[in-house]
């Protein structure tokens, strides 16, 4: 019997029983967008895909998802995927994480599982905001903001996720934003595809406890002058009127508008997410509102070895090579004495 | 022979090498070490280092030392004192001025017995004219000027450094005489040693040969020992020290289970050659991960479990501590995973390099909620290896984790360990599941045994979760049900708790009847317990002893085994933590308790004076 590969869909990946984040909840169109997306890539069965999470509401996750899956402990998420993917290759592994569960208590996990660039895709559920716990200040929530437990407004600069994977050397960083399906389901894609440790960072809104947090970029009547969505080979334009253009003056980026000053659209940058140097992703990845638009899309994406494949690598090199192949052969190898 | 000197049959001897942590003390008793092995001499070493790599050079912060006991026969500790003590500077003798027999042989590099060694070592009074010595042996040889100068006289260019590297053959040439042993076995270790380097072979045998020359003319060396091989011991042997023995059970665990081993380790003190020795054997197909933390290397582990293969993770005392949240969540995943604990001197950085017993408790309780796992402990070098084992089948076929429980004295002592043959140990059988099994549940449990089954990631149709949640009986979903907590929470202690029915009883060394005292111990301390209740019971005391590797569940006869006993003396390196554990357990008992807590092993002469003393107490 020839075999018929049957093309999977997005009802493959749902499971029976009720999915219980908040009504409203950023976390259902991520969810949507992933069991859309799986069936896009290629060689996803729905057994070698396993979902792996730390602790939070975006780490409920797995359990939504009719795959293998780990729900793990606050901020160690990074490590047990870590674990399986060194561990089985052949896997495909998704971690599910929150700005709390990647950058405070996991922080330093998720900065070494970048560094080693584990081919691992990451979806950090950005709602600069401790939800699970009810409404405590995350390491992205915005200076100044008033939470439960920061009834005075935080006096902490807050992080930038792009940022840190650039600085612990990421090849791959998206931003998406959760109510934009298309552009999730595009991304989930370009990631899973990535060789690598990929990091899509969702601007995810907690419906109870920061609710409209991203509002002031990506709502309706702002969004198109607050956010840019980035690809690859073309010019950086944005704007209502797709007027507006990002430039670099020699120091920093700046937002130019085409038809002033001077400005034409040849003078506007091109996206190059291939670039190995990640000056120009930096930059990028952290502009804010208001001086800069948002970038959404693919910033980074840069090929380079996966912890992984040089694993893997070295181990069936050595196993080829190897002079003593089994416990017997070892345990009578080197210096051996024999007393009669 | 060059004179007539007098050789003296010993049945067993300690010789302790000591000197700058920078002289290559651990290479010389090695070497020695090898000698005497492969001359058929039953031994067990035990180094002694400080935890500054290099401090500074002449003082005694940084004096490194490694002890040799050979005998005749069998050897189970590495002595208490040496009856021969090379100490390469002033500094090297004072420290080991208390571990060495009245009449012992002192040999000293007399070339660094000046004020100036003096000073760094803080000696007032000069040692060699002070009569502190008046009642030892002393040979005072100019180790490192008749070992530079017989470079220098081969006129091969060699530099001072590289020469100075050549008294180390000097001590062992000295040795091979003292020993009565034949130089050759020491040339041979030259040539390999540096197969590559030819004219370091020419130096270095030279040295050699200066140092049995030097020894066999000189009149102050009038006597010989000379140890048999042993009787006791026959077979294939090989030296190996706790560590590499603990990493080699993992690795034919996992050969006996069929699974890919996976460490996820942090280095650490005195327990990081496990994970050296692992990184080393990927031609086994082994894979290490030396994670960013030690939470990181438990995770790992527990991530490869999860994924299908025997996830392993090894540590010390702090870093155990680190990885009890994770333990836990081994604990409620029900996962196999193998916990390496090579205990230290503690609280917190404590003494690193120095041995203890002192994370029982930890090992036993230390994690939050009711997380039950089984404990088991080696008790020489050579059985970390089955016991590491032992630790493998136990996770691997009840679906738990386990702690393994080793310690830095037997981390790092070797002793001459018989091979075992990998085909006569038992079959480790995982409780996996058939592709599309139609009654696959994730929590549904063996009737026996009652761990759950093992579907892996790519097995079609047994997709399924696992999580820090409480799941439910069976099926494996969240579950927030009160009595289905309660449910869970009895599965998983009484899991841990059957295994007593697969695991040994537990032995008496002495009258299996019963008697007078029984001593009991439990790991690292079962060589020097079992010599001293030896030598009482050749002085015909009426004495046993009970060394225990199973200490949760205990064995299921320990009742009936400390029953049989008039009175019960634990002995233990901590301040009384199996004595604790045992009182809870098995509360019927009156235990008498011996701690010592030093960062040392137990001396044979101290438990004695206490087994003594408890047996004259009415």
């Amino acid at each position: 019997m020839t075999q018929v590969n049957i093309k999977l869909s997005k009802a493959d990946f749902q499971i029976d029983g009720p999915v219980k984040w908040c009504a409203g909840c950023g976390g259902y169109p991520i969810l949507a967008a992933v069991q859309k997306a799986l069936p896009e890539i290629n060689g996803v069965t729905k057994e070698n895909v396993v979902f792996v999470s730390g602790i939070g509401c975006s780490s409920r996750f797995p359990y939504y998802m009719e795959t293998y899956g780990f729900h793990s402990l606050h901020g160690r998420g990074a490590v047990i995927a870590s674990g399986i993917k060194a561990a089985r290759p052949d896997l495909q592994v998704w971690l599910t994480t929150g700005d709390g569960d990647s950058m405070a208590i996991g922080g330093n996990h998720f900065i070494h599982m970048i560094r080693r660039n584990i081919d691992i895709n990451v979806i950090i559920f950005n709602n600069r905001i401790y939800g699970l716990t009810k409404g405590q200040y995350s390491p992205t929530t915005r200076l100044g903001s008033v939470t439960k437990s920061s009834p005075d407004g935080t006096i902490e600069q807050p992080f930038e996720p792009g940022e840190l994977v650039m600085g612990a050397q990421g090849t791959f960083f998206a931003r998406v934003i959760d109510k934009e399906p298309k552009g999730m389901e595009e991304v989930f894609i370009d990631a899973a595809n990535h060789k690598g440790t990929s990091i899509i960072e969702v601007l995810q809104n907690c419906v109870i406890f920061n609710d409209a947090t991203h509002e002031i970029i990506v709502g309706k009547d702002v969004r198109d002058d607050r956010v840019i969505l980035l690809k690859h080979g073309e010019k950086m334009i944005f704007g209502r009127e797709n007027n507006k253009g990002l430039v670099f003056d020699g120091n920093d980026l700046k937002v130019v508008t085409i038809g002033e000053n001077g400005v034409t659209e040849k003078d506007i940058l091109v996206h190059n997410k291939t670039t190995r140097n990640p000056f120009m992703h930096y930059m990028l990845a952290r502009m804010n509102y208001p001086e800069f638009p948002v970038a959404i899309g693919v910033i980074r994406s840069v090929e380079q070895s996966t912890y992984d494949e040089l694993l893997t690598a070295q181990v069936n090199n050595a196993v080829e090579n190897a002079t003593i192949r089994n416990t017997t052969e070892l345990l009578n190898s080197g210096k051996v004495f024999e007393i009669k | 022979m060059g004179k007539n000197s007098k050789i003296i049959e010993k049945d067993e001897i300690v010789i302790k090498f000591a000197g700058d942590s920078g002289d290559g003390m651990q290479l010389t008793g090695t070497q020695f070490s090898d000698a005497s092995a492969s001359f058929g001499n039953d031994l067990l070493t035990f180094p002694d280092y400080p935890s500054e790599i290099r401090a500074p050079q002449g003082t005694v912060a940084g004096v490194s030392g490694f002890q040799v006991h050979i005998g005749q026969k069998e050897i189970q500790t590495p002595g208490d004192q040496a009856d021969v003590l090379i100490a390469l500077n002033p500094a090297a003798l004072k420290t080991n001025m208390k571990w060495v027999k009245p009449g012992a042989t002192i040999i000293i590099d007399i070339d660094n017995f000046d004020n100036k060694h003096y000073k760094k070592a803080e000696y007032v009074e000069d040692p060699l004219s002070d009569g502190s010595l008046d009642e030892f042996t002393v040979i005072k040889a100019p180790i490192t000027s008749l070992s530079r100068s017989t470079v220098n006289s081969l006129e091969l260019g060699i530099d001072q450094k590289t020469a100075d590297k050549t008294r180390n053959q000097f001590v062992m040439g000295l040795l091979f005489w003292l020993f009565n042993r034949d130089v050759t076995i020491g040339e041979s270790f030259i040539n390999k040693k540096f197969a590559k380097k030819p004219d370091l072979v020419k130096v270095n045998i030279a040295v050699l040969h200066a140092g049995y020359n030097y020894a066999e003319t000189i009149e102050a060396i009038a006597t010989q020992f000379h140890v048999n091989p042993t009787k006791t011991k026959k077979g294939k042997f090989r030296q190996i020290t706790g560590n590499i023995a603990t990493a080699w059970g993992l690795i034919a665990g996992a050969e006996k289970a069929g699974l890919k081993l996976f460490l996820g380790s942090y280095p650490i003190t005195p327990a990081s050659e496990i994970l050296h020795e692992l990184s080393g054997r990927k031609h086994l197909g082994v894979k290490t991960f030396q994670a960013e933390d030690e939470i990181a290397g438990i995770c790992t582990a527990i991530g490869a479990s999860f994924a299908g293969c025997l996830g392993a993770t090894s540590t010390s005392g702090p870093g155990l501590a680190l990885k009890t949240e994770a333990a836990g969540l081994a604990v409620i995943t029900e996962l196999p995973l193998v916990i390496v604990d090579v205990q230290r001197g503690g609280p917190s950085t404590g003494l690193p390099t120095k041995t203890e017993q002192s994370d029982l408790m930890q090992a036993i309780h230390g994690r939050h909620g009711e997380s039950p796992l089984p404990v088991i402990a080696a008790s020489s070098p050579g059985n970390c290896f089955d016991f590491a084992f032992t630790a493998c089948k136990i996770a691997v076929e009840h679906m738990t984790p386990i702690i393994l429980l080793t310690d830095g004295y037997l981390a790092n002592g070797t002793e001459l360990w018989k091979i075992p043959d990998f085909e006569k140990m038992p079959s480790i059988k995982a409780p996996l599941v058939k592709d599309n099994d139609p009654n696959y549940q994730p929590y549904k449990r063996d009737p026996e045994k009652l761990n759950r089954f093992w579907a892996i990631p790519g097995q079609e149709g047994l997709q399924h979760r696992v999580g820090g949640l409480e799941k439910l009986d069976g099926k494996g979903s969240v579950s927030h049900d009160p009595y289905n907590h309660q449910v869970m929470s009895n599965y998983r202690a009484e899991k841990v708790k059957r295994i007593e029915n697969y695991i040994p009883k537990q032995e008496i060394y002495g009258n299996c009847d019963g008697g007078d005292l029984l001593v009991i111990g439990w790991g690292g301390t079962y060589g020097a317990l079992k010599s001293a209740v030896n030598e009482m019971r050749e002085e015909g005391y009426d004495i046993s002893l009970a060394q225990f590797n199973y200490i949760c569940p205990l064995p299921r006869n320990t009742r009936d085994v400390f029953s049989k006993f008039k009175k019960r003396l634990v002995c233990e390196i901590n301040l009384g933590q199996f004595v604790d554990y045992l009182r809870s357990q098995y509360p019927e008992f009156k235990y008498e308790q011996y701690n010592k807590i030093q960062g040392l092993p137990f001396f044979i002469s101290e438990l004695k004076t206490k087994f003594k003393q408890i047996l004259e107490e009415k």
